[in-house]
């Protein structure tokens, strides 16, 4: 194709993808180098019969017109990134001064609002990701040996928890697990403690988050495993059966190499995916024990009134980092074919 | 020797039958759940005493004299005006879909027929945008928004989820189009036609089961999305899904978590419907990625 004709097919695609994803995350990084304008305070003496007293008042008319006049505010180059909401140098310094044991120092760091955001963010990825590969793969294998008739009905239920949106999925289940819901009840009779509670601790809100997470992304690797078992080359497998592999060694030996490509963009699409949770701590209203990066920055955004653009610019940026960073392997593999195939 | 070989293989297929059965269930239990209770009060629907109030309508029928109400759909159909965040979401699903498959068959069939090493490329930098955060694209989008003065309205965030929707787009018809035979349109230039007639007469009435595809799953990000119309749409243009978490601010009062119960299910029951006709094209959408490695 002439890269005249190449142009004019790809300008709509391509100007959407500059002007609204490229271009903002440009804008995202200027912002996070601006911080909003202080208010203005103005200093007055009172002078009464006891003396004069100093107060500072805040004029209010001076900060709005300062702030209208230009509204990314001043100049902050990377102190955003430093202060205590985000990399908090000063403060993890600190801790390392002060604390004696290395998991006082650990707590101390967790506490802060970034670290503590990416330590559950990553936990989650690392977490549900490999268990969804697995479970994922157990049930294609399991609804592979169903028969025919039931293998449609199964696929359809099984990609609703997919399908509906993590806002929704996720509000269905907190109801469920409430303390007045059947599965929150439920396991209140079994543990005999009316008062126990999924929301009221860290360690069970991760859990339900977690378990959430693996409800609903285990049907896309289930999906994806089950196509891929319906091309395992049929001679192979009976040629292995003649030469007297069990089952479980056509399944190791034949059907699991079969699927590794599978596996890696499976994991690429769940990497992605996780490490982007969000909703579900909106929904089940987790965010006294457990905050994800894309958590605070929305919280950042939703400041009533005063929304900080610049913290929100910086975790923005630092989240992007953190992508790139997951996707760095996959980039260089594509990018290593790539040159194959063009020698 | 056979016999130990046959019960084993037995223990192993009964193993991941009953796995495959307690997926099932553990994937359709919370939605028949949900779809059963949102047609009952509050008091049954979260019924520490007894779950199988839950079940019959004990205090549905106490209340209101049968076992089923639609008090909850009332109220939140009519009360508190759902429909007019339904015909928001409408529209907005309508354009994104239509806008983003027409600009995605453009760029992906060109993508699928040039070899140089921009279209690489650009395909690389797509996958690494289909990989952003949305809500780290937003924090981008507010504050030149708010000063051109269009922030707030549904066709800015049309045009956002086209956007957001491209990366995918291009990727799964760019594979589609990979797989139709390069010599259709080019022995259809060959004959004298341009590259746009080409792709007019000869593509165009080959590709709908690859946009239909693509088509699917730009509805299902658009009616899904949270993220961008919770912080893009102003109050009175809000689509389902940030309605449904506005309800949940202001509806701690007694009774009134049932209208969201109801929305709830409201918003969930087209999924289903689009998951019956379309399974297929949805299972081949999510492999399409894949089967090409």
């Amino acid at each position: 194709m002439k890269h005249r004709t190449f142009f004019w097919f790809i300008l709509p695609t391509l100007s959407a993808m500059l002007l609204f994803i490229a271009i903002p995350i440009v804008s995202t990084f200027v912002q996070s180098l601006f911080i909003q304008h202080e208010q203005v305070l103005i200093l007055s003496k009172n002078c009464g019969p006891f003396g004069c007293s100093e107060t500072t008042s805040v004029d209010i008319e001076a900060t709005k017109e300062l702030r209208q006049g230009s509204h990314l505010g001043k100049f902050n180059g990377v102190g955003t990134y430093l202060n205590r909401s985000h990399l908090a140098f000063v403060e993890v310094g600190n801790a390392w001064v002060a604390s004696k044991t290395f998991s006082g120092f650990l707590n101390e760091v967790l506490d802060l609002p970034f670290y503590g955001a990416l330590m559950f963010t990553l936990t989650y990825t690392a977490v549900v990701t490999p268990l969804v590969l697995l479970l994922g793969l157990a049930i294609a294998i399991g609804v592979n040996g169903l028969p025919n008739m039931m293998k449609g009905p199964s696929i359809f239920v099984s990609l609703l928890p997919f399908l509906v949106t993590p806002l929704v999925g996720s509000l269905i289940l907190f109801w469920m697990v409430d303390g007045d819901g059947i599965i929150g009840a439920t396991i209140q009779l079994i543990f005999n403690d009316p008062n126990l509670s999924l929301k009221a601790s860290t360690g069970l809100t991760w859990t339900m988050l977690i378990v959430y997470g693996i409800w609903h992304t285990l049907p896309f690797s289930f999906i994806v495993f089950y196509a891929g078992l319906q091309t395992v080359p049929v001679d192979t497998l009976e040629a292995a059966q003649i030469d007297g592999a069990t089952k479980w060694q056509r399944t190791f030996y034949v059907v699991v190499p079969h699927l590794v490509p599978l596996i890696s963009f499976v994991t690429l699409m769940l990497l992605m995916d996780n490490f982007r949770v969000f909703e579900p701590i909106v929904s089940f209203s987790a965010e006294a024990h457990a905050r994800s990066l894309s958590w605070i920055i929305f919280n950042d955004l939703r400041e009533s009134g005063n929304p900080l653009y610049g913290s929100a610019g910086a975790t923005s940026m630092l989240t992007i980092i953190g992508v790139v960073l997951l996707l760095i392997p996959v980039l260089i593999r594509t990018w290593r074919d790539f040159k194959l195939r063009s020698l | 020797m056979s016999r130990t070989a046959r019960t084993r293989i037995t223990f192993v297929s009964t193993l991941s039958f009953s796995l495959v059965a307690l997926w099932l269930l553990i994937a359709a239990f919370p939605f028949a759940w949900t779809f059963w209770g949102s047609f009952k009060v509050q008091s049954d629907f979260f019924s520490k005493a007894d779950w199988m109030y839950a079940l019959w309508g004990t205090n549905t029928i106490k209340e209101t004299g049968n076992s089923f109400t639609g008090s909850g759909y009332h109220g939140a159909w009519i009360v508190e005006g759902f429909w007019k965040n339904f015909l928001n979401s409408g529209i907005v699903v309508l354009f994104t879909v239509i806008i983003s498959v027409t600009f995605g068959t453009l760029g992906g069939y060109a993508l699928a027929r040039s070899g140089f090493r921009y279209a690489f490329w650009i395909l690389m930098a797509a996958l690494v945008f289909r990989a952003m955060p949305h809500i780290t694209l937003v924090s981008g989008y507010l504050l030149p928004f708010f000063e051109w003065n269009i922030w707030g309205y549904l066709p800015t965030t049309i045009i956002v989820l086209v956007a957001m929707n491209q990366p995918f787009t291009i990727w799964m018809l760019h594979s589609f189009f990979l797989n139709v035979p390069k010599d259709m349109d080019e022995s259809a230039m060959v004959d004298g036609c341009t590259r746009f007639e080409a792709f007019r007469y000869v593509i165009v009435p080959v590709m709908w089961p690859g946009v239909i595809t693509t088509a699917l799953f730009s509805f299902l990000l658009a009616y899904n999305d949270f993220t961008v119309t919770v912080m893009l749409l102003s109050e009175e243009n809000e689509t389902i899904i940030p309605a449904i978490n506005s309800f949940l601010g202001t509806t701690q009062v007694e009774g009134k978590v049932m209208y969201a119960v109801a929305a709830v299910v409201s918003v969930t029951a087209p999924i289903l419907v689009l998951v019956l006709f379309f399974q297929r094209q949805i299972v081949s959408g999510l492999t399409a990625g894949a089967v090409k490695g």
